[in-house]
């Protein structure tokens, strides 16, 4: 399982770092998305992985550690939410940016060939 | 503190919030209503800011023994819920940001908030997210205030549209919300390694962290820092700043000059709390790290300054020579140096605020053509477009010695930001100065970090001399430019505060001592927070 997830993280984070220095703003786009599942997965590590741990505890008093954190859930949920707004807003400048230079390279004009 | 006043701490973030929900159910055409509501709002956190400040301080009273004032949110016992702290240090920076946000939004009245939709919205979100990340005592929290201002500065820095900011912003926001993954990663190294989030639980914990999670915790305080120091603007992480910063509205401008003291602030807060002495292994492992970075941002901006040939170019620079003296003066530390840092900080954000509003008159008759490109056409199809038609005579009367007023004040800000005496930035730049000779043994960084003060401000001057010979001596055949006391009263209402700042000098810096007084003793802070009574008796 940490294997698993490590794995996943570092090629979702190698992934995104290069398309976020590519060219081309939808590439930017991506690659900042892949990057920000790589760090809900990272905050998710940070909480020590547990399975079939339920997150909230009942009414008795319980041994906590047969529960898994429940801070870095919350933490994901709002790091999740922020992400996918500012990636919205993101797009639409990139367009406002491809409307008003006519390309799509991050600098508003084509580099040297 | 009883009845509604313990709900003062909290109202710079709802009051904004508040009302800029309250506008976007307004027209846009409905434009007195609109100016009047935020400058009302704004007006209303200068007070707050001014009432906390006294309260903090035990009616401006100078013991350091005033303790922080603690408001808990959703009444929850403090390590668990998120916690809002006023102390001296974080009133201070509320007071600083709703005067700069004050005059930025009266300035603008003059024709900016008319360039694009929904100006005041995104002004008093932009505020609400300052305020918030000033108060807040929790560093998830922190995050989440960082993403509100941010989010309202995207919009900001948009307002008025056109293909350099368009391009500016797509720059912008890229950097920032890489930024932003960094932050988030940065808690949650911190979070793996201690076992929470609120910065004073945070302090208690942080010297007892085994030595073998300590490379992880510096490394989440790291990574975290990287993100304040984009944010702050230390070389070399801040090539966007100076090409953003100049190509947003004057008004915007003005106010994101408070926005890298937001990261500076943060900084000096987390240096202080989490990684004083008394933080056992990993007290101050970054002050090496912020010494030689503020110093390298210092030099980097110095010559930026020389080689700008545009005004804003200039400001741009100039905002990072003040982040990089802050930075310098942080990782130096001690108690002397801190207070004449805080001084410095108000001083020079007041002074670039002013210099921010000031650049786009003084350029007018200049840059004529311009002018035009100032507002522009919209991109979408249901953007609101009645800026461009409506209100020609948008600059209003034209004072006489219009001239004389613009020239004046630039010599004033000239005066203010390299440092000469005798006003505010002289004082501040001299007290720094005279700080790092204090203690007996001068180390080289301090040295450097003298030399540079010095050389920046005379940098400082050139620059901003050659621009003013170039805008305001030269003979022109136009017409002077056109001036407004809309736009006439906020440069002068900043320039009146530094002149305040200098005349109660003495005052001013006996607070400015208490604060970083306060600020090295961190246990007033960790018991106001972990002791923190909950409202209606509820069981601690």
């Amino acid at each position: 399982m940490e294997i698993a997830l490590a794995l996943a993280i570092g090629i979702l984070t190698a992934s995104g770092l290069w398309l976020l220095f590519r060219p081309r703003t939808f590439q930017v786009v991506l690659g900042l998305s892949l990057l920000s599942y790589a760090v809900n997965l990272f905050i998710l590590a940070a909480g020590r992985l547990r399975t079939n741990a339920p997150p909230i505890v009942g009414k008795e008093a319980a041994d906590p550690a047969l529960y898994a954190d429940p801070v870095p859930q919350a933490l994901v949920l709002t790091a999740i939410v922020i992400s996918f707004a500012t990636t919205a807003l993101l797009l639409v400048v990139l367009l406002a940016s491809r409307g008003l230079t006519g390309t799509d390279h991050v600098d508003g004009e084509e580099g040297e060939p | 503190m009883s009845g509604w006043m313990q709900h003062l701490i909290v109202a710079p973030i709802l009051l904004p919030l508040a009302v800029s929900g309250l506008l976007l159910a307004f027209d846009e055409r409905r434009r007195t209503l609109k100016r009047v509501l935020s400058l009302a709002t704004v007006a209303a956190l200068v007070g707050i800011a001014v009432m906390l400040l006294w309260l903090v301080s035990d009616g401006f009273g100078l013991s350091p023994a005033s303790a922080p004032r603690v408001y808990l949110l959703g009444n929850w016992p403090a390590p668990f819920g998120i916690v809002l702290v006023a102390d001296r240090l974080s009133a201070l920076m509320l007071l600083l940001a709703s005067l700069l946000g004050f005059t930025a939004l009266f300035y603008a009245m003059a024709r900016w908030d008319r360039s694009g939709p929904r100006f005041h919205v995104l002004f008093l979100l932009l505020l609400a997210g300052i305020n918030g990340a000033f108060l807040t005592g929790d560093i998830f929290n922190l995050f989440v205030f960082f993403e509100v201002l941010l989010a309202a500065s995207y919009g900001l820095i948009l307002h008025g549209s056109g293909t350099e900011r368009t391009s500016a912003s797509l720059h912008y926001i890229t950097i920032n919300i890489a930024t932003s993954l960094l932050f988030l990663i940065g808690v949650a190294m911190i979070y793996a390694a201690t076992g929470t989030l609120n910065m004073a639980d945070l302090a208690t914990r942080i010297p007892d962290v085994p030595s073998g999670n300590l490379a992880l915790l510096e490394g989440g305080a790291a990574i975290l820092g990287t993100a304040f120091l984009v944010k702050s603007g230390m070389w070399p992480l801040s090539f966007w700043l100076s090409r953003t910063y100049a190509a947003a509205a004057p008004p915007v401008a003005a106010i994101f000059a408070i926005m890298t003291k937001v990261g500076i602030y943060i900084v000096l807060r987390l240096t202080s709390l989490l990684f004083g002495q008394a933080a056992g292994g990993a007290a101050r492992f970054a002050d090496d790290w912020l010494i030689w970075g503020g110093l390298a941002t210092m030099l980097f901006g110095t010559i930026g300054i020389l080689s700008a040939r545009k005004l804003s170019r200039i400001a741009g620079h100039y905002v990072l020579v003040s982040s990089g003296t802050l930075l310098a003066a942080i990782g130096i530390g001690g108690h002397a140096v801190t207070a004449a840092l805080l001084f410095y900080l108000v001083s020079s954000t007041l002074a670039l605020g002013a210099l921010y509003l000031i650049i786009e008159p003084v350029g007018r008759n200049v840059e004529e053509e311009d002018m035009t490109s100032g507002i522009s056409e919209p991109v979408f199809d249901d953007e609101y477009t009645g800026a461009l038609e409506e209100d020609e005579d948008e600059s209003g009367v034209v004072i006489p010695g219009t001239i004389a007023i613009l020239g004046g004040g630039f010599i004033f800000c000239t005066l203010l930001l390299s440092g000469l005496p005798p006003l505010s930035g002289f004082i501040a730049k001299f007290a720094i100065i005279d700080a790092l000779f204090q203690p007996a043994a001068i180390a080289p960084a301090s040295w450097l970090l003298i030399a540079l003060i010095i050389g920046s401000g005379l940098a400082t001057l050139i620059g901003l001399t050659r621009a003013g010979i170039d805008l305001l001596w030269t003979p022109s055949e136009d017409n002077p430019p056109r001036l407004s006391v809309i736009e006439v009263a906020p440069i002068g209402l900043l320039l009146a505060t530094c002149l305040a700042l200098m005349l109660s000098a003495g005052p001013i810096f006996l607070y400015m001592e208490t604060t970083a007084v306060a600020l090295g003793d961190r246990s007033a802070y960790i018991e106001a927070v972990l002791h923190a009574p909950r409202a209606n008796g509820a069981r601690p």
